[in-house]
């Protein structure tokens, strides 16, 4: 087990290693640079050569990169050119949005989609399951921005149920803590903040929990439908016991096993459609602000940002790997 | 009755019995792929899903050449019957089935032409997709399937590779290919492409590892086989059906992720060329005044993506060797 | 009375699109206290889906249909309602499937899917129930049972997974046994331990067995009565050394004639049974091993065959049966090469001289840890 971890974070040093060169190239072979995003179109050639050679753009790119391994090894990720801000204190100022709307999808998804799943394999053929195989297969075929301006035209626009942008009331006063808000509503005891968080979660939550939500149905359905034709599930049947003992100790024990597999595997389009469900609502996260980036050319940000959502996508992998072995004693990871 | 006629009808009987008998046996010899038909053909689900893609097809093809008006020519605002600014953008009439568009062209013949540059975005992305992700894959299945120290060391890095490509979530990754290449046809299409590339590479060398290992490859190479003939004629027809399977899917989320680069303000900027995905972005400041112009879109896009996700879902499960028999 | 009366037992299979099909038509069989059954036949024949049947453990619902009766001791299993079925299963009828590794959990561990049994019928819980346990897979002859209780089915080797299987199927001490061709999936070593156990068991407790099987060898190690089934419905029924020394029905012949023996002469060929199962005429219209009998008549065409009964607690469905002594009477005498080590002399045996026969055997480690 301990070795199993060692070599795949050992093998992450190589792949990340090759990330930040690809990353770099391609970055420094944008058309423009920073400095058209600073000045526009009025710069004069002496201007943007000031700014390039203020940025340390001028030099040879290897020395470009060589000063930027060194910060990396140091865990420094440097300053954003655009908000002359430290790339880690916007990271952690908009990451904690993005993760809270994510996981409130996530939530919703699995919350959602395993019983949903399970039913429709239990009763196979019936209203039940054609209903939740076909809203499966519509699901994953509806755009999520499409969705999410339907949700916000419906519920925030015209009943007016749900506020349709941002994170918090801007008439509330919320302390800060960790920039996760609903947390920050719970640690300070302000009790309406955090509510009022949670409330602007549920749009864009449902909008994102589209696809993972269709996803998880279809994969626990197949999953159950193929651990119920097992031999052992016919043993707990003949064993007497009652169907609860027979559902959760055999069943969805291990139904679960693929299904967790394809939850780990979900993030990665999970922080993509965050990207365009936090445009649609306005709700700042990492999503549009790494767009943003783009725009301006801010090389510092783009490098930092993508270098940590790669480390921590494997790092989640990891963990789901890791927890199918304890799952499934056969799998003894190696 | 007689005795004699009952006998001679008891011996039909019989004779009936081993004919039928017989019939079955030859039964077992047809093909994998025809066995797949067959049953691909009795599904429902795969039916709705070849007819929708037909009716696609047939309008992407030729829908063009049988339009009422120019895609492009902004008649409405000639007209004046189109007032954008001021929040008048006419709905249907008998003219203009589907009524204008917000810069006076007419919706429905936008629509129509729309289909063709949906279908060539979703077709070539996915080919660009299938052609790297097979590449990365299949050396990484290759690598893993020679073993040893470089051999797993070789996969395991590439896996890692791949698994950052996911990590990157696939819209930012588009994003970044859009931005490094500047608008065009071709950067969406690359860019869609890309975003696919570790899923076909994942499951090619899944696959490969799985058959490599599997008893029919061990049978034939101790049948002294040669290697390059055991993956040509065993290892790759078999790889190849998940792979097939896997491509009809990816069309359907081609098509959506072009709409989503459009709507990020990286789509085609050539508007002479209508595409459901940029109709789509084009229609949201409209929403309010006038959201059919993003309804029939958005329809379009979910019943053509419907359609490729219907056949390829009953693909995989004809070609299901554990659902056969 | 005997203590399961099975009476015209049918299943039907009917599903979309294909054409409908009878597994099981019209069996009647009976089991008394203690006794054991053996339902002989080759795969196909419905032997496990009576044993699943009586179990009610077949698919619910929509295409399905059970007919007929299984008495246990007067209460027609067919007819009772779920829960009441799902008390009645595992306390009162337990069965032992036939792929030891499929049919354990893989990811559960082996003392928790023994006590969860003790738990659902005798009401034991922590530590009482992981203590009978312990005892229970001692009583299966699994050595060192504290240490097993934590393992998983994958770390135990094929005949201690099947021990494990039985030991969960006794745990309840059920007054009836289904052990659904418990030995196919096991080494042949393996398999003779498994039946010296079962058959040990079965003494010990007085519960009755009924033993599927299509390996006459495992019939005549261990059976009382042996029920010959044909394309869902019994041919022939009748004591163990009855059957073996005269088989009436043309198809018992077949089945003894096709197993190899040691004793037969080089130049003697096996006999096997021409055909398939598949070859089959539907019983509505005659005799189904018809087609490939041999001693086919006029006769066994157009209508199906009566049951006859003979003096000797012998039933048979022929309408041409072989007559006794007419099939290698030397061959059927002392029963077909048997497949476990003590097969003829078991049954009959002193129970003194077996007990002393049945070690447990040694621990087998290679597939352990």
């Amino acid at each position: 087990m301990f070795r199993f971890i060692v070599r795949r974070l050992l093998q992450l040093i190589p792949a990340l290693f090759g990330l930040s060169i690809l990353l770099f190239i391609w970055l420094h072979k944008l058309p423009g640079g920073p400095e058209s995003a600073i000045l526009g179109e009025r710069g004069t050639p002496e201007m943007r050569a000031a700014i390039r050679e203020n940025l340390g753009l001028d030099e040879p790119i290897l020395v470009q990169y060589g000063r930027f391994m060194k910060r990396m090894i140091q865990l420094d990720l440097g300053t954003s050119i655009a908000t002359k801000r430290e790339v880690t204190t916007e990271f952690l100022e908009r990451f904690p949005g993005t993760v809270e709307l994510a996981l409130t999808a996530m939530i919703i998804a699995i919350a959602l989609g395993i019983p949903l799943g399970y039913l429709a394999a239990r009763r196979r053929g019936r209203f039940l399951d054609h209903v939740s195989v076909a809203g499966s297969l519509v699901g994953v075929c509806v755009p999520v921005f499409f969705l999410a301006y339907v949700l916000k035209a419906i519920f925030a626009e015209n009943l007016h149920l749900f506020p349709s942008s941002g994170r918090q009331d801007p008439t509330i006063d919320a302390t800060r803590v960790t920039n996760f808000f609903v947390l920050d509503g719970l640690l300070t005891r302000e009790w309406d903040a955090a509510a009022d968080a949670l409330w602007h979660l549920v749009l864009p939550g449902l909008a994102l929990a589209s696809i993972p939500l269709a996803i998880i149905v279809r994969i626990t359905r197949a999953s159950v439908l193929e651990v119920l034709g097992e031999d052992y599930i016919r043993t707990a049947e003949a064993k007497g016991l009652t169907e609860r003992m027979v559902r959760n100790r055999h069943v969805l024990r291990n139904a679960m096993l693929p299904v967790s597999t394809t939850i780990g595997l979900l993030t990665g389009s999970l922080l993509s459609g965050a990207v365009l469900t936090e445009t649609v609502f306005a709700f700042s996260g990492i999503g549009a602000f790494i767009a943003d980036s783009i725009n301006q050319r801010d090389y510092p940000v783009l490098m930092g940002f993508i270098m940590i959502i790669a480390v921590i996508f494997v790092l989640v992998n990891l963990i789901v790997d890791l927890s199918y072995s304890l799952i499934d004693p056969r799998v003894r990871v190696r | 009755m007689t005795i004699t006629e009952r006998a001679r009808r008891k011996a039909e009987k019989l004779d009936r019995l081993g004919e039928l008998s017989a019939a079955r046996d030859d039964e077992r010899g047809v093909s994998l792929w025809q066995e797949a038909f067959r049953r691909l053909r009795r599904n429902p689900a795969a039916i709705v899903g070849a007819v929708i893609l037909g009716v696609f097809l047939v309008v992407a093809i030729v829908g063009p050449f049988f339009v009422p008006y120019s895609p492009t020519d902004t008649m409405g605002i000639r007209e004046g019957l189109v007032k954008s600014g001021q929040g008048i953008i006419p709905g249907s009439s008998g003219d203009h089935w589907l009524g204008f568009d917000h810069q006076g062209r007419d919706e429905f013949s936008r629509l129509v032409v729309g289909a063709r540059q949906t279908l060539l975005v979703g077709v070539v992305s996915t080919l660009i997709g299938l052609a790297v992700g097979a590449l990365i894959g299949g050396v990484a299945g290759a690598a893993a399937g020679l073993g040893g120290r470089w051999g797993r060391w070789v996969d395991g890095v590439l896996m890692r590779v791949v698994d950052m490509m996911l990590a990157l979530p696939s819209l930012l990754l588009a994003v970044s290919i859009a931005a490094l290449l500047g608008a065009g046809l071709d950067t969406v299409m690359i860019a869609v492409g890309m975003v696919s590339v570790p899923v076909f590479a994942r499951l090619l060398r899944g696959s490969m590892i799985a058959q490599s290992g599997s008893d029919y490859v061990l049978a034939a190479a101790s049948l002294g086989v040669r290697r390059s003939k055991i993956a040509l004629s065993h290892v790759l027809p078999n790889s190849l059906a998940p792979v097939i399977v896997q491509a009809t899917l990816t069309l359907a989320t081609a098509i959506i992720e072009a709409a989503a680069l459009s709507f990020l303000g990286l789509g085609n900027p050539d508007t002479a060329v209508p595409e459901w995905g940029v109709m789509l972005a084009d229609a949201q400041p409209y929403l309010g005044i006038r959201p059919a112009l993003a309804i029939y879109p958005a329809v379009a896009i979910i019943i053509t993506a419907l359609g490729f996700t219907l056949l390829g879902e009953a693909m995989r499960e004809a070609l299901d060797p554990k659902l056969r028999k | 009375m005997a203590l399961l009366e099975v009476e015209e037992l049918s299943v039907t299979f009917r599903q979309r699109g294909k054409r409908t099909v009878r597994a099981v038509d019209g069996v009647s069989f009976s089991v008394d206290a203690g006794e054991v059954v053996g339902l002989v036949g080759e795969s196909g024949c419905g032997k496990s889906v009576t044993s699943l049947a009586i179990m009610g453990l077949l698919p619910r619902g929509a295409g399905v249909t059970v007919e007929g009766r299984a008495d246990l001791d007067g209460t027609n299993l067919l007819r009772v309602d779920r829960r009441t079925m799902r008390d009645i299963r595992g306390r009162d009828v337990a069965m032992i499937f036939q792929d030891p590794l499929s049919s354990l959990n893989p990811v559960v561990p082996i003392g928790r899917q023994v006590t969860e049994v003790l738990a659902r019928h005798r009401g034991l819980t922590g530590d009482a129930a992981r203590r009978e346990a312990a005892e229970l897979l001692d009583r299966v002859g699994i050595p060192d049972p504290t240490r097993r209780l934590r393992e998983y089915p994958h770390q135990l080797s094929g005949g201690m997974r099947q021990r494990a299987l039985i030991a969960i199927a006794v745990a309840c001490r059920p007054r009836l046994l289904i052990a659904d061709e418990p030995t196919t999936a096991l080494d042949v070593t393996i398999q003779a331990q498994i039946l010296e156990l079962l058959k040990d068991l079965v003494r010990d407790s007085g519960t009755a067995l009924i033993m599927i099987t299509h390996d006459l060898g495992v019939v005549a190690g261990m059976c009382d009565t042996v029920n010959v089934l044909y394309a869902g419905r019994v041919v022939e029924t009748a004591r163990r050394r009855p059957l073996f020394a005269e088989p009436r029905h043309p198809y018992t012949v077949g089945l003894l004639g096709s197993i190899p023996r040691l004793d037969s002469s080089r130049g003697e060929r096996l006999s096997p049974i021409p055909g398939s199962v598949r070859d089959v005429l539907p019983w509505a219209d005659g005799c189904a091993f018809a087609p490939r009998c041999s001693r086919r008549t006029a006769a066994c065409v157009g209508e199906p065959p009566a049951l006859v009964l003979t003096h000797t607690e012998r039933t048979y469905r022929c309408v041409n049966p072989v007559a006794p002594g007419e099939a290698r009477p030397g061959a059927a005498a002392q029963g077909p090469a048997p497949a476990t080590t003590t097969a003829g002399a078991a049954t009959d045996g002193s129970p003194a001289g077996e007990a002393a026969t049945t070690v447990p055997p040694a621990p087998r480690e290679e597939e352990s840890a």
